[in-house]
């Protein structure tokens, strides 16, 4: 579907995302750090604390020193800012030699609360720890992320800690609100262990959220007085941040409420609804290219829907689900995918030149399989597609091509006639064998 | 027979004088769809038969709104090729006009967009298939969306998917073996669609020239769970059905709001092992859906459990799948 690709103003993609979230729990492209969240939030009136944002040690204790201590905070605490989540628990390591970051003999966190000592030193120590380190959480996996950004915030007094989210709840069309008594924790694991404490309300599109609903979910967590008025309060001001905001997901977890029974976002996840990108300029602003995979940017660039994977089998295809059915091939072939790229729509020479030399790039692939289903294409156009960017591009290991739909049988005898050393197949069943005899013809001579 | 659309449909196009509504509006054309007009703001009162490359087999009128459309020729059947920024106000314009099948083609229409659609299609007698799909095709008799018509042949298979060149795929596979469709719809992929899973199946059940149903799902959502509930109870027609994204590493935790509300049964292992609890004929790989239903419908179906093909099944039926391809490039 190539239809209004060309009314996308960046690189972008939603089906992209859909694919990351949804086949690889990979966090959106379009990802925002926690203070730019927080920023956010700040201009459409959700209350956060005071806090930050530096890109040096030097830096983390200037500020930590003029804008909290100078103005009599007396806590304060260092956040790395990282694309995922689990920061709190997540342990630094040095990016070369994987040795723990330690402090004090204890291992250097993701998130520190400094109460005492000297607050600016500290802050300095802390994200001299942090910046150009990486960060090992649950979420990034073993290879972690590299910190570069460091938020410096101000304490706060916490009387408890709640749980509040926005998002579309696709099964009926409407926006859920969800809140719960247990913040802080992993939500998961509340919606499975304690599913009563999750409480929801949908939001009618033809009234909008009403206050009787803000006050449904207040006395549902138990609130009165104070509190239950500013919870009122917190609520619909974020409802209204994240409609305007075009958000798909908005989380505050922890949600807290102060000693003055005051609500305030203490965390914020922010996720973007990639199909209002072309009514949000400002969003291309709040990307960091540094936390995105360096070929699925060059893949960006020429608008192919490229997503790295560790297998060894890379792949070529046209449309999204039949990448993922692809994938699926070559796993019951015996192989493991190397990447999901789907080439879409208009796959001319230029295009499958690009996709081929990114593809190729990645030294793990010892077999590719290119799938095109030519509908709306012509799969003799993406034959010579294929040859142009073979002159480009030097392949060493098994290339399977399987071209069907229009114009097939013309396209399969250009390949032919080419002399070049390819395996093409008719049918999807039969590319799915060729993968694995080229799979275990490598094995036996390997 | 055929579900929702046939050769009596009156089909306008709303976004016909763009480019990419007037390259589907002259292939749909081409493919015998009753085309009675286009909507193009402003242009209205002309005819309109293509440009550059993608000439029409005959001018169709172009009006200025679907009420003016729908008053002139009667249509009952709306494409709709508007970019996304005004995509969903051209879909409730049809809703409000009365339109009886509304297929939005466009990919991209935010969510914010949507949800006053979705509220607006309940309380309304039209239906909507997508955005963001292929659309709709009854074989031989009328093609509204942007598939490749030549592939498709008439016959007894209902098929239902939420993704394109997959369809494709399948499609070809099933004529290959000789299985015509009645009626192929695209759903769409998007969050919210206006036609679900279930949608489709009830009406491919109550279509009495439907002898079988494909499904093809994607990992994410529940609405094939929710359509296998259905087939379970409802359904007494075989469903063969595949699930796309099965690579998916198992068990990392997502951590957030959209695992609990969206993704909590929208592994492909889930929705496969649902699928199969519920009677339907599930296979493992994308290339067998055609010779599977062939099995199914001569009752030498492989038994609900069973039928997962380790790589050398998958070699054993090979002989099978290149005869029907042979058969078929011989025509």
């Amino acid at each position: 579907m190539k239809l209004l690709r060309k009314y996308r103003s960046g690189s972008v993609n939603s089906y992209l995302n859909k694919i990351r979230r949804e086949l690889f729990n990979i966090e959106d492209h379009m990802n925002i750090h926690e203070y730019q969240a927080k920023d956010l939030l700040k201009q459409y009136g959700v209350p956060v604390l005071r806090n930050k944002v530096v890109f040096s040690a030097v830096d983390a204790g200037a500020v930590a020193f003029t804008d909290f201590v100078a103005q009599g905070v007396s806590v304060i605490v260092v956040k790395a800012q990282i694309h995922a989540g689990g920061r709190g628990k997540g342990i630094v390591h040095h990016p070369a030699t994987n040795q723990v970051i330690e402090i004090n003999g204890k291992p250097l966190r993701g998130v520190t609360v400094v109460t005492e000592g000297n607050l600016a030193d500290r802050a300095f120590q802390i994200s001299n720890g942090l910046i150009n380190n990486k960060l090992v959480t649950i979420q990034t996996g073993e290879e972690g992320k590299i910190v570069r950004r460091v938020l410096i915030e101000e304490g706060c007094k916490i009387e408890h800690e709640y749980y509040c989210s926005i998002l579309l709840d696709r099964s009926v069309g409407k926006n859920v609100i969800m809140v719960s008594t247990e913040g802080g924790v992993e939500i998961e694991t509340v919606a499975e262990e304690t599913p009563e404490k999750l409480i929801k309300v949908h939001v009618d599109p033809t009234a909008g959220f009403m206050p009787f609903q803000a006050r449904e979910l207040a006395f549902g967590l138990g609130l009165s007085g104070a509190p239950l008025k500013s919870f009122v309060s917190f609520i619909t001001t974020l409802y209204a941040a994240y409609e305007t905001m075009d958000c798909s997901m908005l989380e505050v977890n922890p949600l807290v409420v102060n000693s003055d029974g005051a609500f305030i976002a203490l965390d914020a996840k922010v996720n973007f609804d990639d199909n209002a990108e072309y009514r949000h300029p400002e969003w291309a602003a709040l990307r960091d290219i540094e936390e995105e995979d360096m070929l699925e940017v060059e893949a960006g660039k020429y608008n192919l829907n490229y997503i790295k994977l560790d297998g060894n089998v890379g792949c070529m295809v046209n449309g999204a689900g039949l990448a993922m059915g692809t994938m699926d091939i070559i796993q019951l072939a015996g192989g493991r995918p190397a990447n999901f790229l789907d080439v879409g729509g208009g796959a001319d020479t230029e295009r499958i030149s690009n996709a081929f030399r990114i593809m190729m790039s990645d030294p793990h692939v010892e077999a590719v399989l290119i799938n095109i289903f030519g509908g709306i294409v012509r799969c003799d156009r993406v034959a010579n597609g294929i040859l142009q960017a073979l002159k480009q591009v030097d392949v060493k290991v098994p290339l399977i091509v399987r071209l069907d739909g229009t114009n097939a049988e013309e396209a399969r005898e250009i390949l032919r006639k080419s002399g070049l050393n390819f395996l093409v197949a008719a049918t999807l069943q039969e590319a799915a064998e060729k993968v694995t005899e080229a799979l275990t013809l490598k094995a036996v001579t390997a | 027979m055929s579900v929702l659309v046939n050769k009596k449909s009156k089909i306008i196009v709303q976004g016909i004088t763009g480019s990419e509504g007037t390259f589907h509006s002259s292939q749909m054309l081409q493919y015998g769809t009753n085309v009675v007009g286009g909507v193009t703001p402003g242009k209205g009162g002309t005819m309109y038969s293509g440009k550059g490359e993608d000439i029409f087999i005959r001018p169709v009128p172009v009006f200025n709104t679907v009420s003016d459309a729908k008053a002139a020729t009667g249509c009952d059947v709306s494409i709709i090729f508007v970019p996304a920024p005004m995509a969903a106000d051209a879909i409730l314009e049809s809703i409000s006009a009365g339109i009886e099948v509304i297929v939005c083609i466009t990919e991209g229409i935010p969510i914010r967009d949507m949800i006053p659609v979705q509220a607006a299609l309940e309380g309304s007698s039209s239906r909507l298939i997508g955005p963001n799909c292929p659309g709709i095709i009854t074989p031989g008799e009328c093609k509204i969306g942007i598939m490749p018509g030549f592939i498709f042949t008439q016959g007894p298979i209902g098929l239902v998917s939420r993704s394109g060149t997959l369809t494709y795929e399948a499609v070809r596979q099933l004529s290959d073996v000789g299985l015509g469709q009645t009626t192929c719809i695209g759903i769409g992929g998007d969050p919210i669609v206006g036609t679900r899973f279930i949608d489709a199946i009830k009406l491919f059940n109550d279509d009495p020239k439907t002898k079988a149903i494909v499904m093809i799902g994607e990992i994410g959502g529940s609405a094939e769970e929710e359509a296998a509930e259905y087939i379970k109870k409802h359904v007494k027609k075989p469903v063969v059905g595949f699930i796309a994204g099965q690579t998916a590493p198992p068990g990392r935790r997502m951590g957030h709001a959209g695992a609990i509300i969206s993704g909590g049964k929208g592994t492909a292992a889930d929705k496969m092992a649902t699928m199969r609890a519920c009677g339907i004929t599930v296979v493992e790989s994308p290339a067998t859906i055609g010779i599977t239903m062939k099995q199914v419908l001569s009752g030498k179906a492989p038994s609900k459990t069973s039928s997962k093909p380790s790589v050398k099944k998958l070699v054993g039926k090979k002989a099978t799948a290149k005869k029907a391809t042979s058969k078929k490039s011989s025509k």
